[in-house]
Parts: C-alpha cells; structure tokens; sequence
C-alpha cells in the first residue's frame, strides 16, 4: 500500500453507491423472507449495531493504520479492555466487597506501579541492572503479600453471585469514555516500548499485549469475575418488558401492525442505533477535522516517507505515539458499547480471529487511510460474515447434492461452518493484492 | 535437608518439561528465523502452518493406523511425519507462488507482507478447521513412558517420582537431530551458503550468481519441514488443539527476538530462555522448597505467576529485550 498512495480518480459516487447498496442489503434482510434473508427487522437492526460498534472499532484501527501505518494486531485486547469499563463504572457496588479488601487491593495495585516507575527511574539515575532488579524483586513481593490476601478476600465475598469488587454504579454512558481511557492507557504504555523499533516489533508486542489482556479478564476474578462472566449491566435505553407493560407503546406498534413482543425489540434496537450512529458521527467528524489540518497532512507526510519527514524535524516516534494511543483509545469505547449493548461481559468470546483479524478484513476492504471506506467495509464484512455462516451450509448442501451419503459429505456438511475463515482469508489476500486501497480508496 | 528428593522433583517438573517445550520452541523459532533473513518479515501464519502440518500428520497417522501399520514402541506419527512436510511444503510454496511473491518483486514494505501473512494465518487456520475441526486431539500410540513414577520410586527407594515420557525423550531426540542437519546444510552445502550469503546481503549474492527464487525457494521448504516437526512434536507433547497452535505464536516470536531475529544458533538459545522463564516461573516451588527445608512452612504454593499467564513471561522477556538489546542475544538484524 505505501507503494501505491497516490491516488488515481475515482468516480465521486463510488461512496454513495456502496452504501446505497448496503442499504439496499439490510432492508432486504428486514423485508424479503427466503433461503437468504430472515425477512425479520430485529435480525436486520441486531446486524446493523453490532456492524456499526465494527465500523467505530475499524476507525481506531484506520487511524493508525491508514494515517501511520502501524500494524496493531491486539485490536481484541483493546476491545476487552474497553469492554470492562462498563463492568467498573456503571455496575452497582457490590456490598461487603470493598470492605473485604477493597482499600489493601488499591494499595497494591499502586506498589506494582510504583514499583515499575521506580525501577524506570533508578534505571535512569544509576544504569545498574541489579539495583533494578533488587528493585523490581522486592517490590513484586511486596505487592504480593498486599495483593493476595486482598483477592481471597473479596473473591470469598458472596462468591456465587458476585465475588467481585463492583463498580461505581454510575451511568453506563460515562464507562465507554472510560473504555477509551482505559484502552489509551494500555496502548501508550505499549507504544512507549515498541514504537520507533522495526515496524513488525510493534505486530509482535500488541500480539502479546491483546493475548494477556484476554488472559487477565479470564482469570482475576475479582475484576469481572472472570468466565462466570457478568450479567445485567445497567442499559442506556428502556427495557424490552417494560415497553411491553407500557399501554401507550403497545398501542403504538399496534398502529404501525407489529406485535408488541417485536416492536418492542425493534424500538430497543433503533435506540441504540441512534446513540452508536451520534458516536460514530463525532469520531468520524473529529478524525475529518484532524486529517485536514496540519497535523493530519504531518501524520501523512510521516506515514509516506519516515526519512523525509525526520529530516524535516518532525518528532515522527512521538507523532506515532500519539495516534496509536488515540486509535487505541477509539478502540477501547467500540469495545464499551459492545458490551453495553450485550448486557453480558462473557471473556472467553474474545477470540482474536474474530476480534483482531476481521477488524483488518475490515479496515483493508473498506479502503485504508479513508474513514468512510472504513466505515462501509465494517458495516459490509460484518453482514457477510453474519450470513456467510447462514449461506455457507446451504450453499456446500448444495454442493455435495451429487456426491454420495457417506462419511466424506458428512464431513462436509459438518464443516461448513469454518468456511468462513478461509473465505475472509481470501478475501483479505485477494483485496491486498488487486485492490490494495480499498473499495472506497483514500482521497 | 533432602537434597535428592528436591533434585528429582525439580527434573521432573520443571527441567524436564521446559527442555521439552524448548526444543519445540527452538523448531518453531528456527523456521520464523529464516523466513525473516531470506525474506525479511515476521511470518504470522507460522503458527497454523505448525497447525496444518501436524493436522496432515495426524491425518496419514490415523490412516496408518487403520492399516494396522504401526511403529511401536515409537508413535506411528513418526512414520507419517515425511508426508506431512511434503503436503505442508507444497501448500507453503504454493502461498508464496500465489501470495508472496507479488510483493517480493514489487519490494513492497515489509508490512505489507506481514499483512499478507495474516491473509495466508486466516486460510490456514480455516484449512486446518476444515480438514479435522477444532477439538483437542490425543495421537500419541506407542509406549507412553520411559521411566514411570511407581518404577523410579522402586529403583531408587525415593519419595518422590519421577517420569520420563517417550514424546519427551523423541522431541529431544528429534530436534537434535534436526537442528544438526540444519546446521551442515547452512554451512557445508552449496545451497547453504548460498542461504546464508543471500541473508547477509542481497546484492551482492545476485552479483555472484545465486538464483533468489531458489533460494526463497529453498527456505519455504526448510521452514515447512520444521514447521511441521515442532508441531508436531508439541502435538505428540501435550496434545492437538488449532487455537493452542495460534498462541504458541508469542512463545515463538519471542524465542526468535530474544535470539536476535535471523540468527539460527540465537533462535535455539532464545527458544530455551524462552521456555524455562515460563516453566520456572509458572511452576509452585513449595514442593521442592520442602524438601530443601523441611522447617520452612511457607503459606502458598510459592508460585510466582499462575500458569494462566505463562503468555505473559514471553512477553515480558520480549519487551526487555526491545528495550535493552533489539538485536537480540545473538546479534541478530535490526531495523
């Protein structure tokens, strides 16, 4: 891609059409029901969300990628992390936990960090590797003693139902710019390392940094329970029963010829439509502003040619930084709102080949460096990779109709489901090597 | 103090296992290591290509085995290891026919083909799916010990066991092995020098003659072979899992960074560090510290980290190396 930036012509009405066509998709799912469509509007409007929570994710990753051309392959851990902001802020406090070990757990949360930064400033002050180790040593064992107890503690508090340390119990709307800080947080202190060495290091190390993120959630129980997962996080718009109860609004639907059961679904859907499309609007307003300003042609510069624009003075480590932390930090609120719109924070669904790999299919179809393309390709491959898992079954049905019954159609039939891999795979490969800027390419 | 007592429970949990596991990480490292000084990019489909060719293996193994072909006391997989290299190495060549190769004559960025390598991880991993789905699966046949524990105890008249697995004692057999052929083949042959000076500059070995797509060539099928043989190995191990072969990536990388990425002799160091880092530090040392001091009663298992997070020893070694020595151990290429 950095071989070929420079842009070519490309009809104005591409974007629209594209979209138009889109359009054109998720109406048909609503309305048309056959062997390929659902024909129903809760399915068509849950794809649509969760394929617009993939298009703000797929701005993070442009961001980075389409601006600086850094590779981060932790997309999935910066989602996790964002997805726990909702568990820490919005859940209510859960009784007896923070007296259980509340205090002594912050307490050592801060020792393990201090301990790092103490260890960064002798480092600086004496360049002796084993003052820092001393340092590092017994700062770990102080942080254990403190630590341990505090975990047992609060885990042993009602463990059937919480055994965790709750949140703040403030509302929900506030945690996806927590999951953005949160996200930010991770990304800087990874960027601080690895940014400014090969650019395949900085691959490596969010690899690494996505894969103990998803470990950490799996594991600590007290944080978010870990896979005993949590339910009933507070929502930012009515509940389905309560509609449903509500007189005014089943004479509504009434009026518009649903049921109540499905106009109450629907509702729920457009009202989280409503709040993903106002955030996706801003960022995409925000990086639009940013792209044309100087900073924006600077980001570019560096991205096009490193050398060129060290040379020129500009701080190109430091510029990488930044927009890594940004993206990273656009990331984590996609990964709030996905956990948000859930109402279930489930740590073992965070599959990287899921989470991080289909993001990129994402990113590369749509048209890297373009924030609009970003935005088509999420919302495309996301109903594509929701219907392949539909269509690929019938589609090998109808395949292997002349082969005869046996084990081997058996196999067949039963691993259909996997065809979508390989199907994204060739997808990416085929995008990258033909189309390498994308369905909607960078202006 | 029970010096014996402790030593044993020490080479059986720990000096043991992580010899094992480092001889499999020091496979896998030495494949993502050439492919990085011939083609020079981090190869992020070397784990499911690990994955494919074990899959392979256990495929003709099951095939073997219904013929009643065995090897034992050896695992049949053995006998149909050569066929899962000569399947894996042409599907490896086959994506850089397809893939690679593209964007080697186009010299596009390095990044580039690293995204084309999560392309080529997607296709495999599906592949792999495909071929024998994503259940944890058992194919070690054979005799499953050298020593057992209840013999050990016999012999010795000690407390504590130990247990001498035939995967263990055939993946350091193997790898030797592989890693001496190896290693007269880079030096002694012609094709390995021409390897090697391919590696340390491009330029000049076009000037004197050497073929670069026989090279590539060359170094696709080598970095299959030991694909397949680590995993494999690390499947005969533990067992076969697809995922496990995606997140034994880290542990590779790692090893390879540590060593100093294109440097063979540093891979195999780095897979060893690697390895004992994670066994060392995820293991609870209060049972060998029980013997050693029989008067101490510490209150936990005095384990440094849970053997969920052994991902997160191979990464923080790879972040002390970025920052102290980016080259590696070994001096490996950088920038």
């Amino acid at each position: 891609m950095a071989t070929n930036r420079q842009a070519a012509a490309t009809s104005p009405w591409r974007a629209p059409i594209f979209f138009a066509i889109l359009a054109v998709l998720f109406i048909l799912e609503g309305t048309v029901r056959n062997s390929m469509f659902s024909g129903s509007w809760n399915t068509s409007l849950a794809i649509l969300n969760m394929g617009l929570i993939s298009a703000i994710t797929a701005l993070g990753v442009n961001m980075q990628w389409g601006y600086a051309g850094l590779f981060n392959v932790g997309v999935v851990g910066f989602i996790a992390l964002g997805g726990l902001a909702p568990v820490l802020v919005s859940l209510p406090a859960v009784e007896g936990a923070w007296s259980a070990g509340g205090p002594r757990l912050l307490l050592s949360l801060l020792i393990g960090l201090g301990t790092l930064a103490l260890a960064k400033i002798t480092w600086m002050k004496t360049r002796s590797g084993w003052i820092v180790a001393a340092v590092l040593v017994i700062g770990f064992f102080v942080y254990r003693w403190l630590f341990d107890p505090a975990v047992i503690a609060i885990e042993a508090n009602n463990p059937s139902r919480n055994g965790n340390i709750g949140g703040l119990g403030l509302p929900v709307l506030l945690s996806w710019l927590a999951g953005g800080l949160f996200a930010a947080i991770a990304a800087w202190a990874i960027g601080k390392v690895a940014l400014g060495l090969r650019s395949d290091y900085l691959a490596i190390a969010t690899l690494g940094i996505g894969e103990i993120i998803v470990a950490v959630l799996k594991n600590e129980d007290w944080l978010a329970r870990g896979v005993k997962n949590i339910t009933s996080i507070p929502r930012p718009v009515p509940y389905e029963i309560d509609l449903q109860s509500n007189p005014e609004f089943v004479a509504f639907a009434a009026r518009w010829g649903f049921g109540a059961a499905e106009a109450s679904g629907i509702w729920v859907k457009l009202c989280y439509m409503l709040l993903f499309l106002v955030v996706l609007l801003t960022i995409i307003l925000l990086a639009e502003l940013a792209l044309k300003s100087p900073w924006g042609r600077m980001m570019r510069a560096i991205r096009d040619n490193e050398t060129a624009a060290e040379a020129m003075g500009k701080d190109v480590t430091g510029r990488h930084l930044q927009v890594f932390v940004l993206g990273s930090a656009v990331i984590g609120i996609a990964g709030a709102m996905m956990i948000t719109q859930d109402g279930l924070m489930a740590p073992t669904g965070y599959n990287p080949l899921r989470y991080t790999f289909l993001i990129w299919v994402m990113v590369i179809v749509g048209g890297s460096g373009n924030n609009w393309g970003a935005v088509l390709g999420a919302v495309l491959i996301w109903f594509l990779w929701i219907k392949v898992e539909v269509w690929g079954p019938t589609l090998i049905g109808f395949l292997v109709t002349p082969l005869p019954d046996g084990g081997f159609k058996t196999h067949l039939l039963d691993s259909a489901p996997h065809m979508r891999f390989i199907v994204m795979g060739l997808v990416l490969l085929l995008v990258l090597r033909f189309a390498p800027r994308g369905l909607v390419p960078e202006k | 103090m029970d010096i014996l007592n402790a030593l044993v429970a020490f080479l059986n949990f720990v000096f043991i296992p992580a010899a094992t596991y480092g001889a499999q990480l020091a496979l896998g490292a030495l494949g993502v290591t050439l492919i990085y000084g011939i083609l020079r990019f981090s190869n992020f489909a070397h784990g499911d290509t690990m994955a494919f060719g074990t899959a392979i293996t256990i495929m003709v193994t099951w095939g073997l085995q219904a013929l009643g072909i065995s090897l034992s006391p050896l695992p049949t997989a053995l006998l149909a290891l050569p066929v899962g290299i000569a399947a894996t190495a042409l599907v490896v060549l086959g994506t850089d026919r397809v893939v690679y190769r593209f964007y080697r004559v186009q010299k596009a960025a390095p990044i580039i083909l690293v995204m084309a390598s999560v392309g080529v991880m997607f296709l495999m991993n599906g592949l792999t799916r495909l071929l024998i789905g994503v259940d944890e699966i058992r194919f070690d046949d054979g005799a499953r010990f050298i020593i057992n524990v209840r013999d050990f105890r016999e012999w010795t008249g000690l407390q504590e066991g130990l247990a001498l697995r035939t995967t263990q004692v055939l993946t350091l057999v193997v790898a030797v092995l592989v890693v001496w052929a190896l290693f007269w083949f880079l030096n002694r042959t012609k094709s390995g020098k021409a390897m090697r000076a391919y590696s340390d500059n491009e330029d000049l070995a076009l000037l004197s003659g050497i073929d670069p797509e026989k090279v590539v060539r060359m170094t696709w099928i080598i970095a299959a072979g030991l694909a397949t043989i680590a995993g494999v190995l690390y499947g005969l191990d533990k067992s076969f899992k697809a995922f496990n072969y995606f997140q034994i990536l880290l542990p590779i990388f790692a090893a390879a960074i540590v060593g100093g990425l294109g440097n063979p002799l540093g891979a195999i160091a780095g897979g060893f560090v690697v390895a004992f880092s994670e066994v060392a530090i995820t293991y609870p040392w209060a049972k060998v510290a029980g013997y050693l001091f029989p008067d101490w009663q510490p209150d936990g298992l005095l384990q440094l980290l849970g053997t969920e997070y052994k991902f997160a020893v191979s990464f923080v070694i790879l972040i002390i190396v970025l920052l102290f020595k980016p080259t590696g151990l070994f001096r490996g290429k950088s920038v």
